[in-house]
């Protein structure tokens, strides 16, 4: 299976997926530059984290309108995964694949930390082979990661069973305390209705090495991979 | 738009003296015009041209067997790694920016020393700082405008760094009213390339095109060299169009589009546009090349409609690089700069006749010889005014205090406690080699283009150099290199910034000066060459000059991984060390400043030969597997370092600690503050193997105590002293927050 790893001229994460997926995982993954009109091909997409065009309006407010935003809301249609990582998220929040938007944090600050995430679901290709209850430790790097919708979006949201990550404490409480940014129901990441685009405020590219503090961010990889290979099968 | 008649009067407002005035006379064999003259003041200001620094830059150790570049040569020095991979590294200022806007000042000085690396043709990797600012406590004069400025600075660091998608993995802030209004900003980045990528900032090539490429100029930042040259005044906030406004997403396509171009094999000189901009870039690139230059204005893409010759060449605008082409490569520029969007044009061409010859269309508006702009310009040697050493304290002086609460109190100052606060704000975990980051004695980065880890840590002691300026230089080097020590690394070598007041007064000249030399000889001992640095004087606001602040980056490599050593004690049952020697005072410590308010004493002197042989032998013994963990013990003393040792590991752990009586007062045992001090945690089992090999290298090494409970216990020959760590932790951590008002409760008395 092959990867594309979207590179906007402001994409910052965009090598740290590429290394991750190649070095970690054993898997092909090649950048596909903005400009590009197709992407086809490639079994996963991902949109790594960065500042797409600079993000000084709203984070991915322009990348909406990037020609390989068009090839990536087709490929999605006919089912390709798509996992939005950070400003990735903002993209297809903004691009309107995913409900709801990413605003300023609360405390206004940026804040880059080890946050915990309690896992809400395991059908979907991004979580599979977790288990729902499940606490990971995974970094966030965000300035705009507060994450807000409409009540009636949220109902959705929680109805459909859609949040896939919730700021948690240790012991996988989700509490008040446990929300870094403010995040409405203390929401970390959702899907959409179709269930193959997952957009995700923590980083779990920075979490697939123990010398980097945490190993956790593997179950989002390892179980894209497994359901892309039970999936051929 | 008509230029000034030269006079009397505008030539002294571009800081020219009378005798400055006729050299530049007899270079031009006749009268400078208005451009001219603005080329001179900005490249003879102190930031470009070191001329009151520069005879003392001579003293540094710059040669190495590692040195691929060295000092001076380009914008940063180049050391060997190993394997092909070289390192490029520099530290360097924004502080009068910073103080008059404080978020872009900060900005912009990221902006600039990245564009410093880049230009070397290394990747940058990461980045530090080290950062000063005025009194922050609620009670303390100037607080609401300290912190205002502090806030700026941090967020000013982060928007760009962040951005950009680099790192800040480590570095260090203190609080000291010195810094009101006159805050220091110093930001390190290092880049990793391979020794075939080395690129020079030389017009080499007589015919070769001249290439402007980056953002558009525009009035922003005009003759920001001359102004950071003078002391702040109070209308210098006035000044504040010189301070330039920053745009990481134009620099992060500047970067990329460059490396990309330095890849082609199409550039044969490259420079960054930074202080002074055109003119600096233009002039210095021919002097090295001992070639000339000349460049048509009217071919620079611009921002602004009818910019005068002097407006274009002397603008600071941001994200800009010169770049001399191989002639007939000229479209990969155009091919490789539409990709990334940026502006581009070939504006010159290089010539053979060593003169910086600038036009507008057909009419020239200067003309004058590259070299004396540069290599030729003045140099001044300043009068040093003679130094008695500081009388010893006396101890007695020093009334008793509650020195259990003093702990805590310790802890929660700004300058002593946890910098969360700050390094959360920054991005320290992008590009995903940030093995050890902030919050730790040295930061080591994995570079994953070429699998090296690297090891960094910056260090400055602004009271003991106030104190004894050579011994302050002696002590940042000295600290730095145990910090990497304590990391488990070798170190390479070190780039230095120095922050000084008004050289004119021999006083403040004979603390640079004595700084300097404290730097190199301490330098020469760790065989640690310097490979660059920045020089930042004038650092006045209307109360006086700031306590003389040197700054030294050291860089390091860990050979294995398995040699990383953490900060922090492990867990519980682990025997605790002291590795060096014991000794007694309280002269220019933390304590005599923060509990006492005092900056007195005879510092400490560093015992180079005595560091050295610590160092070797804590690696030593980090390569035998012997520790646990290591580290510095320096601002604040013992108990401060122990308290950190406790707080800083995977969760608060306790320690029991019993210090034989040598007949000292309790305070200077606790809070004495001496270099050539480590605190290590073993394995029970390993102690025997620690004391065998220390006594070997004729090391002191004394167990001092054992990890484990809920409190840090310390008995001394009078009292046991206890401090449960989860209300340490409390204070340490929480501190900045509180003070800073993102924390809601107030902070409990302990």
């Amino acid at each position: 299976m092959k990867f594309a790893v979207l590179r906007f001229p402001g994409s910052n994460c965009d090598q740290d997926c590429l290394r991750t997926l190649r070095d970690n995982f054993g898997q092909a993954a090649d950048p596909v530059w903005h400009k590009e009109t197709s992407v086809t091909g490639y079994d996963v997409i991902i949109i790594p984290g960065g500042f797409s065009y600079g993000d000084y309006l709203r984070c991915g407010a322009f990348a909406r309108y990037s020609p390989v935003m068009a090839a990536v809301r087709e490929a999605a249609g006919r089912g390709t995964p798509v996992l939005g990582i950070c400003n990735g998220f903002q993209i297809l929040c903004e691009a309107g694949m995913l409900p709801g938007a990413l605003v300023r944090n609360r405390g206004l600050h940026f804040i880059c930390r080890h946050v915990h995430l309690r896992l809400g679901l395991t059908a979907s290709p991004f979580t599979s082979s977790g288990t729902v209850g499940q606490v990971l430790r995974i970094p966030i790097a965000h300035g705009e990661g507060c994450y807000f919708a409409a009540p009636d979006t949220l109902d959705q949201l929680e109805g459909d069973g859609r949040i896939a990550f919730r700021y948690c404490t240790p012991d996988g409480e989700v509490s008040a305390e446990a929300n870094p940014n403010g995040s409405l129901a203390n929401i970390a990441g959702i899907l959409n209705k179709r269930g193959n685009v997952l957009g995700l405020m923590p980083h779990p590219e920075r979490a697939c090495e123990q010398r980097l503090g945490s190993t956790d961010g593997r179950l989002v990889f390892d179980s894209i991979i497994q359901s892309a290979l039970s999936a051929v099968k | 738009m008509k230029d000034p008649v030269i006079t009397p009067e505008i030539v002294e407002r571009h800081g020219i003296t009378p005798e400055e005035f006729a050299r530049i006379k007899s270079i031009l064999g006749r009268e400078p015009n208005f451009t001219e003259l603005g080329i001179f003041s900005v490249m003879w200001s102190e930031h470009c041209s070191y001329k009151n620094s520069r005879p003392e830059l001579k003293k540094f150790p710059t040669a190495g067997s590692r040195i691929l570049v060295k000092a001076g040569e380009e914008n940063a020095g180049v050391l060997d790694v190993g394997d092909g991979w070289a390192v490029a590294f520099k530290i360097e200022s924004h502080n009068h920016p910073s103080a008059i806007e404080p978020f872009q000042g900060a900005a912009t000085g990221v902006g600039g020393i990245i564009r410093d690396i880049f230009t070397m043709g290394a990747r940058p990797v990461f980045l530090m700082d080290s950062l000063r600012f005025g009194p922050i406590e609620q009670n303390a004069p100037g607080a609401a405008a300290n912190r205002h400025i502090l806030a700026g600075v941090v967020s000013g660091i982060a928007h760009y760094g962040n951005c950009i998608g680099l790192p800040t993995i480590g570095g260090e802030t203190w609080f000291d009213e010195t810094y009101a209004g006159n805050p220091l900003v110093n930001v390190f980045c290092l880049g990793v390339l391979r020794h075939d990528q080395i690129a020079r900032g030389a017009a080499r090539g007589i015919g070769n095109p001249v290439f402007y490429v980056g953002a558009e100029t525009g009035r922003d930042g005009l003759a920001g060299a001359a102004f950071a040259s003078r002391e702040l005044t109070e209308e210098s906030k006035q000044d504040r169009p010189a301070v330039q406004v920053g745009d990481p997403f134009r620099e992060k396509l500047l970067l990329e589009a460059c490396l990309e171009l330095l890849a082609s094999g199409a550039v044969a000189g490259i420079q960054d546009m930074g202080a002074a901009g055109l003119t600096c870039s233009t002039c210095e690139t021919a002097s090295r090349g001992g070639s000339g230059i000349d460049v048509d204005l009217d071919l620079v893409p611009k921002r602004e409609e009818g910019m005068s010759p002097y407006e274009i060449l002397l603008s600071e605008s941001q994200e800009r690089m010169l770049v001399i082409v191989h002639e007939g490569q000229e479209d990969r520029v155009r091919e490789i700069f539409e990709k990334w969007d940026l502006p581009h044009a070939c504006i010159g061409r290089v010539t053979g006749d060593g003169l910086m010859r600038i036009r507008t269309g057909e009419s020239i508006v200067a003309e004058i010889p590259a070299a004396s702009l540069t290599d030729e310009a003045p140099v001044c040697h300043r009068e040093a005014a003679p130094w008695t050493p500081p009388a010893g304290l006396d101890i007695r002086t020093v009334p008793p205090a509650d020195l259990t609460a003093v702990l805590p109190r310790l802890l929660a100052h700004p300058t002593l406690a946890r910098k969360r606060w700050i390094w959360e704000q920054y991005d320290h975990m992008v590009r995903n080699g940030s093995v050890v980051g902030p919050g730790s004695d040295a930061a080591v980065f994995l570079a994953r283009e070429c699998g090296k880890l690297l090891a960094a840590s910056v260090d400055g002691n602004s009271l003991v150099t106030l104190l004894d300026p050579r011994e302050g230089g002696r002590r940042c080097v000295a600290e730095a290199a145990r910090n990497l020590a304590c990391t488990g690394a070798v170190p390479l070598g070190a780039t230095d910034n120095l922050n000084f007041g008004n050289p004119h007064k021999p006083g403040i000249f004979r603390q640079l000066r004595d700084s300097v030399e404290g730097i190199s000889e301490a330098c020469r001992a760790f065989d640690t060459p310097v490979t660059g640095g920045n020089v930042s004087l004038y650092n006045e606001n209307p109360s006086g000059p700031i306590d003389p602040t040197p700054v030294v980056a050291m860089v390091g490599l860990i050979e294995d991984e398995s040699h990383i050593t953490p900060q922090g004690f492990r867990g519980a049952g682990d025997s605790i060390w002291l590795l060096g020697e014991r000794s007694a005072g309280l002269d220019a410590s933390q304590f005599l400043l923060i509990i006492h308010g005092r900056k007195e004493g005879r510092p400490p002197q560093t015992d180079l030969p005595g560091e050295i042989a610590l160092h070797q032998a804590l690696r030593d013994a980090i390569r035998d597997g012997l520790i646990l963990s290591a580290h510095d013990c320096a601002e604040g003393g013992l108990a401060i370092a122990l308290a950190e040792c406790c707080l800083s590991g995977p969760g608060p752990t306790g320690a029991k600690i019993a210090l034989a009586d040598d007949g000292r007062r309790d305070d200077e045992t606790l809070f004495h503050e001496a270099p050539g001090r480590i605190i290590a945690s073993t394995d029970p089992a390993d102690d025997e193997a620690l004391a065998d090999l220390f006594s070997f290298c004729r090391i002191p090494a004394h167990k001092i105590g054992a990890t484990g409970g809920e409190e840090l216990v310390i008995g001394l020959r009078s009292k046991v002293y206890r401090w449960p760590v989860a209300g340490l932790f409390h204070h340490w951590d929480t501190s900045l927050d509180h003070i800073l008002g993102t924390v809601a409760e107030p902070l409990a008395a302990h």
